[in-house]
C-alpha cells in the first residue's frame, strides 16, 4: 500500500501519457466507493453502495475499458476519508472516488479532488454548499441535497399549516446546512422558528433534545439529521408522547433503509422527498429486484441508486472523451444528458448539480403495504428544473 | 408555570433525566469502587462489560427467546463469570508490579472487546425493546415521566443499596474490608484471599452487566455504549473517593442532577461540569468526597 | 514503573551506550532520510510526527515515572491552534506552528499545575478527565468545526521562500522538526536536569531530602513533553491540511500509551519504532476492516503480560546496551 515499486515506471508512463493527448492513465478506469460501512449511514449507502457500483460497472458495455472496482470505509471521520482518499489518488491510482454520505468530509474529498484533478461524484452527502459556495469542476452533486430537501418537504409541510418549529440538528455540516435551508423556507412562507438544539453525530439518546423541542410547544419539531439519529429520534419521541401531545414530527431526511428499520406502525405517515423509489415504474422495479438478491435482500436506496445513475453516466463520459482525466471527464459529463433505468433523462448543470425529477412521498399505514418494502405513497412529482435550486441563487463562482 | 425563567416541565423534565443518568453513573461507579477498593486496580474494561451486559440481554431475546426480566438476572451472571476469568488468567499475574499495569492490561482489554463486537455490528445502535409491562407513562402535569424511566431509577437505588449493606453491614464485608488492608493477615486467618479477589471482580463486573441490560431499551444496543460512558464514571469514582462505597452512589445520583440542571442552564457546559467538579474536588480533597487517603 | 529502573545503564558502560545510541541515531536519521524514495511520503511524514508525539509522551513516562492518560490534549490544542493561525490569520507555517507549540506549552503549565501534586493513578486519572475537558470544549467551540475539523488548512511558504505544497519541501520541514525534536530530548535526558529527573523517579523522598524541588522538576518534565506534543500536534495539521476531533479524543491518548509501550517504556528510540509499527499496521489493516482496534487491544494485553520491555527494551537487552 504504501510501497511504489513501480514509482519510476510510473513516472515515465505518465510522461508518455502526457505526450499522448487522450489516454486512460494506467490503462485502467479504477473507481474507489467511500462510504459508512459500519456506522449510522451504513444501510444508507454502505455496502449496498457498493453493490450498486458492481451492478454498473457489469451492465455498462465496457467496449475493451477495463474497469477496476476498491471500496473503503470513512467511519464518518474526517481525517479517515481524507487520508483514504489522498491515498488512492496518490498510490493506488484511483480516478473517481463515489458516494461518501457524509457532507463534512464530502467537502474535505472535494477539495482533494481539485487539487489533484480527479473526479468525484457525490451520492451520499447532502450539503448544497458542494454545488454552492464550496462547487468544483471535479466535482457533480449527484442524488439529492439540503436545498431540494427543504424546498420538498419543508415547503409541502408549511403548505399544510405547519407554521411554528423547532429544529433538533445534527452538529455538522449536513444538519447545519439542512437546518438553514429549511428555515429559510419556514420564513420565506411566513412560519417562525421557535428553537434550535444541536446534537452530536450519532447521539444515541435524545430524550434531553426532544424534551426542550416538547417544551418550546411547537406545531413541527423538525428532525435536521439523517440515518440511525433519526430514527433513535423518531424512537425516542413515541416515548415521551409528543405526537400524541399533539407535536408532529418532520423527518427532513429519510431513507427507505429507515423505514424499514422502523416498522410501518411507527413510521406511518412521515411525510418526505426522495428522487429515488424502486416501485415507481418496471424499470426501477426490475432493478430493485436485481439488487436485492446480490443485497441480502435489502432494496436499494435513493443513495445506492445514485450511485449506480452517476457510474454508468461516468463510464459513458469516460467512453466518449478517451480520458479518465477527472476535469476533462466532469466536463464532459456535463456535456452529455444522462439516461438510466432508475432516474430517466436528466442534465448535470454547469456548477455541478445533476437534475431528475423529486417525489413528495408520505409512508403508508401497515394495512396499505401489499409487501416487503412496500411502503410509500406518492404524493406529488417535483419536476426537474423546480426541484432543485436555481443556478444563480447558489454562489458559485464557475457561474458567472 | 415557570422557574427561574424555564418552564417547569423543561426543568423536571430534565431532572428527571440527569437522575436517569445519575442511576447509571452510580450503578457503574459502584461497581468500578468495589474493584478498585479491593484489588487497587482501575478497571478500564467496565465500560466494555456494561456493553456485553447489554448485548447479553439481546442475544437472549432474539436467539433463546429469553425476555428482560430472566436478561436482568442471567446477564450479569454470565458476564460476571467471564470477568472472573479474565481475573484468574490476566489480572492475578500484574498484582505484584505497578498498579499502572492493571490499568493498561484493562484498557487493552476494553479495545479487544469493543473492537470484536464493532466488527460484528457496526455502531449504529440494535434497537431492544421495552419491556410491556413497562411501557408507557404517566402524566403528572409538570412533565410526562415514562415508566420505564422511574424504574431504572428505582432498581438501581434498590440495588446499590443492597451492595453498599453488604459491604459495610454483613460479615461478608467485613472479611473483603479486612483483606483490602492486609491480605496477608487475613490469609492467615484461613481465609481464601484470592478467591475472594475474584469474586469481588466478578461482582464489580456483574454490576456493570446489570447497568448494561438496564441500559438496553432505552439508550440502544450498541458496541460503543461504554466507551465514552466509563470516562465519565471515572470522574465520578474520583470525586467520590476511589474506594468508598457510599461515595460512589451519592455522587453518581448527585452528579447526573448537576448534570441535568446544567443542561437547562447552560447547556453548553453540561458535557464538562463533571471534569471541572472533578478537578476542583482534586485540589481541594484529593482523596475524594468520600475518600480516605491511602 | 518497574521496566524501567532494569535498563538504568551503569557508570562503566555508559560510555560505550552512548556510542551505540549514536550510531543508532545515524541509522534512525538515515532511514527517514531515505525511505521517502521507496515508500509513500505521506505516510512516512505522519510515522515522523507521530514518533515526535510518542517520545515527548516517553519523557514524561520513562524518565519522570508519570502516566498522563491525555496527552492528545496537547497534540490537538497545537494542531488547531495552529491550523487556526495559518487558515483564518494567514500566518506564515513557521509561525503557525510556533504559536501551535506555545499554546500547548500553556495549556502544558496550566493542567501540569493542577496534576502535578498527584501520582501514579490519581495522575493518570486527572490528566483523562482534563484531557476530557479539552475534548468537550472543541467539540462545542465554534471556531474548531466540531465534526468537521478545520479543513483546507494552507501550508504556506516556509519563511516565504520554500512552497510548502510541494511533497519535498513538506517532508524537509517534518523530517527537520522530528529530528530537531529528538535531539532536544535526547540532550534535556543527558543534562542535570533529566539527571535530576531520574533520580526523582527512583526515590522521590530521597531526592526531596537532598533538597531537589521534587514538584518544579515534575512540572518542567511535564510542560517540555507537553511542548514536544504540541510541535508534532502543529506539524502533523500542516501535512494532512485537516485539524479534527480525532486528535483531541482520548483513543488518541490511549494510542500514544501504546506506541511507547511496544516499542519500549523509558527507551531512546522506543517510541519511534513503537510508533511506526503501530501507524504501519493501521495503514495496513484499514483495508481489511476495522480490526485495527482488536488489534491494538490484543498488542496492549501482550505487552503488558509478558513483553513489558517492549521492542527495543528486549533489543537492548539482547545486545546489552540501553537502547
Amino acid at each position: 500500500m504504501f510501497f511504489k515499486p513501480s514509482y519510476f515506471a510510473a513516472v515515465s508512463l505518465a510522461f508518455a501519457a502526457s505526450l499522448a493527448q487522450a489516454q486512460i492513465s494506467d490503462g485502467v478506469v479504477k473507481i474507489g466507493v467511500l462510504s459508512d460501512m459500519s456506522s449510522l449511514y451504513s444501510d444508507i449507502g454502505g455496502g449496498g453502495s457498493v453493490v450498486a457500483a458492481r451492478m454498473a460497472i457489469a451492465d455498462f458495455p465496457a467496449k475493451g475499458m477495463k474497469v477496476e472496482l476498491v471500496s473503503a470505509d470513512h467511519l464518518n471521520k474526517p481525517d479517515v476519508g481524507s487520508s483514504i482518499a489522498r491515498q488512492w489518488y496518490d498510490v493506488d491510482k484511483v480516478d473517481v472516488i463515489v458516494d461518501v454520505p457524509t457532507s463534512s468530509i464530502a467537502l474535505a474529498i472535494s477539495q482533494i479532488t481539485r487539487e489533484k484533478g480527479k473526479a468525484f461524484l457525490v451520492s451520499g452527502a447532502a450539503t448544497s454548499d458542494l454545488t454552492g459556495k464550496a462547487c468544483s469542476p471535479n466535482t457533480i452533486h449527484w442524488t439529492y441535497d439540503t436545498w431540494m430537501l427543504a424546498n420538498g418537504t419543508g415547503n409541502a409541510i408549511v403548505k399544510t399549516g405547519g407554521d411554528s418549529w423547532y429544529f433538533i440538528t445534527a452538529d455538522y455540516a449536513f444538519g447545519l446546512a439542512l437546518e438553514r435551508d429549511t428555515e429559510a423556507v419556514v420564513l420565506k412562507h411566513g412560519g417562525k422558528v421557535l428553537g434550535k438544539v444541536r446534537h452530536p453525530l450519532n447521539a444515541q439518546d435524545f430524550s434531553s433534545f426532544l424534551l426542550q423541542a416538547q417544551a418550546s410547544k411547537a406545531k413541527i419539531i423538525g428532525l435536521a439529521n439523517a440515518g440511525g439519529d433519526t430514527t433513535n429520534s423518531i424512537k425516542q419521541a413515541a416515548e415521551f408522547g409528543i405526537v400524541k401531545g399533539g407535536q408532529s414530527l418532520a423527518g427532513m431526511l429519510v431513507f427507505l433503509s429507515d423505514i424499514h428499520g422502523l416498522g410501518l406502525d411507527k413510521a406511518q405517515g412521515l411525510i418526505f422527498t426522495e428522487t429515488f423509489y424502486w416501485d415507481l415504474n418496471d424499470q426501477t422495479r426490475a432493478f430493485a429486484k436485481r439488487f436485492a438478491a446480490a443485497n441480502s435482500g435489502k432494496y436499494p436506496t435513493m443513495v445506492q441508486a445514485g450511485v449506480y445513475s452517476a457510474i454508468t453516466h461516468y463510464l459513458k463520459a469516460v467512453q466518449a472523451g478517451k480520458t479518465d482525466d477527472g476535469t476533462k471527464v466532469i466536463a464532459k459529463m456535463k456535456e452529455l444528458p444522462t439516461d438510466d433505468p432508475l432516474f430517466g433523462k436528466g442534465t448535470v448543470r454547469a456548477d455541478g448539480r445533476k437534475l431528475h425529477p423529486a417525489y413528495l412521498v408520505e409512508v403508508k399505514k401497515p394495512s396499505e403495504s401489499k409487501g416487503p418494502y412496500d411502503y410509500y405513497k406518492i404524493r406529488a412529482t417535483i419536476p426537474a428544473d423546480q426541484a432543485f435550486r436555481p443556478l444563480n441563487e447558489g454562489g458559485c463562482p464557475l457561474v458567472k | 408555570m415557570e422557574i427561574f425563567g424555564i418552564p417547569t416541565q423543561a426543568l423536571f423534565g430534565q431532572l428527571l433525566i440527569g437522575l436517569i443518568n445519575g442511576s447509571f453513573y452510580a450503578l457503574l461507579s459502584l461497581g468500578l469502587a468495589v474493584i478498585f477498593g479491593l484489588l487497587n486496580i482501575i478497571n478500564f474494561t467496565h465500560g466494555a462489560q456494561y456493553m456485553m451486559g447489554a448485548f447479553c440481554a439481546y442475544f437472549l431475546l432474539t436467539k433463546l427467546g429469553i425476555g428482560y426480566w430472566w436478561a436482568l438476572a442471567i446477564a450479569p451472571l454470565a458476564v460476571g463469570t467471564i470477568g472472573m476469568v479474565i481475573e484468574r488468567l490476566m489480572l492475578a499475574r500484574l498484582y505484584k508490579l505497578d498498579h499502572l499495569y492493571g490499568l493498561l492490561l484493562t484498557f487493552g482489554l476494553a479495545l479487544i472487546i469493543q473492537g470484536l463486537f464493532r466488527n460484528e455490528y457496526g455502531t449504529s445502535g440494535i434497537p431492544y425493546a421495552l419491556p410491556q409491562e413497562l411501557s408507557g407513562g404517566r402524566n403528572l402535569g409538570f412533565m410526562f415521566l415514562p415508566n420505564y424511566r422511574a424504574w431504572v431509577i428505582l432498581a438501581s437505588i434498590v440495588v446499590c443499596l443492597a451492595t453498599w449493606f453488604v459491604i459495610e453491614k454483613t460479615r461478608l464485608g467485613a472479611y473483603l474490608r479486612a483483606a483490602t488492608e492486609n491480605p496477608q493477615l487475613v490469609q492467615a486467618f484461613g481465609i481464601n484471599v484470592p478467591r475472594m479477589i475474584t469474586l469481588t471482580y466478578g461482582f464489580g463486573v456483574a454490576l456493570a452487566a446489570f447497568a448494561g441490560v438496564m441500559a438496553a431499551p432505552i439508550y440502544q444496543v450498541n458496541p460503543l455504549m461504554g466507551a465514552d460512558l466509563i470516562i465519565v464514571v471515572f470522574a465520578v469514582v474520583v470525586i467520590g473517593g476511589m474506594g468508598s462505597i457510599m461515595g460512589s452512589i451519592v455522587t453518581g445520583f448527585a452528579l447526573g442532577l448537576i448534570e441535568g440542571l446544567t443542561k437547562v442552564f447552560y447547556p453548553e457546559a453540561s458535557n464538562t461540569v463533571i471534569f471541572i467538579i472533578m478537578a476542583i474536588v482534586l485540589m481541594i480533597k484529593p482523596a475524594g468526597l468520600f475518600g480516605t487517603q491511602r | 514503573m518497574s521496566a524501567v529502573h532494569e535498563l538504568a545503564p551503569d557508570a562503566a558502560s555508559r560510555a560505550e551506550g552512548l556510542a551505540h545510541q549514536r550510531i543508532a541515531t545515524a541509522v534512525m536519521v538515515a532511514f527517514f532520510a531515505l525511505a521517502p524514495l521507496v515508500a509513500y511520503p505521506v505516510f512516512l511524514m505522519k510515522v515522523m510526527c507521530f514518533a515526535l508525539f510518542a517520545c515527548a509522551f516517553n519523557l514524561l513516562i520513562g524518565y519522570g515515572g508519570l502516566l498522563s492518560f491525555g496527552h492528545a490534549m496537547f497534540l490537538g490544542t497545537a494542531g488547531y491552534a495552529s491550523a487556526h493561525a495559518a487558515k483564518v490569520w494567514g500566518f506564515p507555517p513557521e509561525f503557525a506552528i510556533l504559536f501551535g507549540t506555545a499554546c500547548s506549552a500553556l495549556l502544558g503549565l496550566v493542567t501540569g499545575l493542577l496534576a502535578i501534586r498527584r501520582q501514579g493513578i490519581y495522575f493518570a486519572m486527572i490528566t483523562l478527565a482534563l484531557a476530557q475537558m479539552v475534548y468537550f470544549f472543541y467539540l462545542q467551540a465554534p471556531f474548531t468545526g466540531g465534526e468537521d475539523g478545520i479543513q483546507a488548512v494552507p501550508r504556506g511558504k516556509l519563511f516565504g521562500l520554500l512552497d510548502l505544497n510541494s511533497v519535498w519541501a513538506m517532508y524537509a520541514l517534518v523530517f527537520a522538526v522530528f529530528v530537531g525534536g529528538f535531539l532536544l530530548i535526547h540532550r534535556a535526558v543527558h543534562s542535570p536536569f533529566g539527571q535530576v529527573l531520574k533520580a526523582i523517579r527512583e526515590n522521590e523522598a530521597r531526592a526531596l531530602s537532598l533538597g531537589y524541588d521534587v514538584n518544579r522538576y515534575k512540572l518542567l518534565a511535564y510542560v517540555l513533553s507537553a511542548t514536544l506534543a504540541g510541535l508534532a500536534g502543529a506539524t502533523k495539521v500542516l501535512v494532512f491540511e485537516l485539524a479534527s476531533l480525532t486528535d483531541v479524543h482520548w483513543t488518541m491518548s490511549g494510542e500514544v500509551v501504546l506506541m511507547v509501550l511496544l516499542g519500549g517504556l523509558g527507551t531512546v528510540f522506543g517510541p519511534v519504532i513503537g510508533a511506526l509499527i503501530i501507524i504501519a499496521m493501521e495503514n495496513y489493516l484499514a483495508q481489511i476492516g476495522s480490526w485495527v482496534t482488536v488489534v491494538q487491544g490484543v498488542i496492549f494485553v501482550i505487552c503488558v503480560l509478558t513483553f513489558r520491555r517492549g521492542v527495543i527494551g528486549e533489543l537492548g537487552r539482547l545486545i546489552g546496551k540501553p537502547l
